[in-house]
């Protein structure tokens, strides 16, 4: 299957994910254990109405999705996942207006657990909006 | 405080802070939490649709949702904590004064326990410790159970500032 391919699938399976689609979550790569996906801002999605900032729990849904779609995408090829536990640093609030990135790697995984890294930005890459860890569940095959 | 407040004044003049708190925040609305309070205890819910399930075989809840609605319930108990000496003494009227500001998340972490079940979630925060510039909440949420959390969080919040009077 083409790295083409893999991303098409991968892509209707995080946009089939009910609460994704409701975040207008949009999957722009995948492979070998790292994804990245887009969330369009929206006036639904506020958290502070005196500023317009996207509640943070939004962030963390988009970072908790990107991180389980970087263990799918691993090598290892993993039969399904769950999170354990994702902490979010929230490092400065995204701007009102645009949309948010995240990009999430899966760096290491154990017979039964899978380790992940995920950072967020708006439109200005060079300072993060927010970053996260997070243990999530790697359930292999015939296990 | 005046000593023998009639009852349905009080309960006028809580319940009205507390739906503004609420009613201002879209996404509260979109995800269609309502907090009911008992005195000054606040029981936060999330309505199960459709629209918050992860998985859709199991159908489980989304993790993002769950750490929404925990953190959704973080951020209004402290607001109300915050606001509650000044309601009760008559410094702020809950009808027409201006909100306070949001305290702001600096991290939130999320224990997923066990997966979150195709029905209503509950939540209450408890604030650890409050000072006047950093705040730490921890909040449990669970659903048919009270003793059986489905999710726990503890999160650090930057405190509002009063104005400066410079």
């Amino acid at each position: 299957m083409s790295s083409a391919d893999r991303t098409q699938i991968a892509r209707q399976f995080i946009e089939a994910i009910p609460f994704a689609k409701a975040l207008s979550m949009t999957l722009q790569e995948i492979g070998e254990g790292r994804a990245v996906i887009t969330m369009p801002y929206n006036d639904a999605l506020v958290g502070d109405p005196e500023t317009g900032v996207i509640h943070g729990g939004a962030v963390s849904a988009l970072m908790d999705t990107c991180g389980g779609a970087a263990v799918m995408s691993h090598p290892d090829s993993p039969i399904a996942t769950a999170t354990i536990d994702l902490r979010i640093d929230y490092m400065r609030a995204a701007q009102p207006g645009q949309q948010i990135k995240t990009e999430a790697v899966c760096y290491h995984v154990t017979r039964a657990v899978a380790f992940v890294r995920a950072t967020a930005w708006d439109a200005d890459e060079a300072r993060p909006v927010a970053s996260a860890t997070g243990a999530f569940t790697f359930q292999r095959a015939g296990r | 405080m005046k000593a023998h407040e009639p009852v349905n004044v009080i309960k006028t003049r809580r319940d009205a802070m507390l739906g503004r708190l609420t009613d201002a925040v879209p996404y509260i609305g979109f995800l269609g939490v309502t907090v009911d309070r008992r005195g000054d205890e606040l029981t936060a819910t999330l309505p199960f649709t459709p629209a918050i399930v992860g998985n859709p075989a199991l159908q489980a809840l989304h993790g993002g949702a769950t750490a929404s609605f925990l953190e959704i319930t973080a951020v209004i108990e402290l607001t109300w904590a915050t606001l509650w000496a000044d309601m009760e003494a008559g410094r702020i009227d809950p009808e027409s004064d201006a909100l306070p500001r949001m305290p702001k998340t600096i991290d939130f972490t999320v224990d997923y326990l066990r997966s979150g079940l195709p029905r209503d979630a509950y939540a209450r925060a408890r604030i650890n410790r409050s000072g006047r510039r950093y705040a730490s909440v921890h909040v449990e949420g669970w659903q048919d159970n009270r003793s059986r959390l489905f999710a726990q969080a503890t999160g650090h919040f930057l405190m509002p500032q009063p104005a400066s009077k410079d």
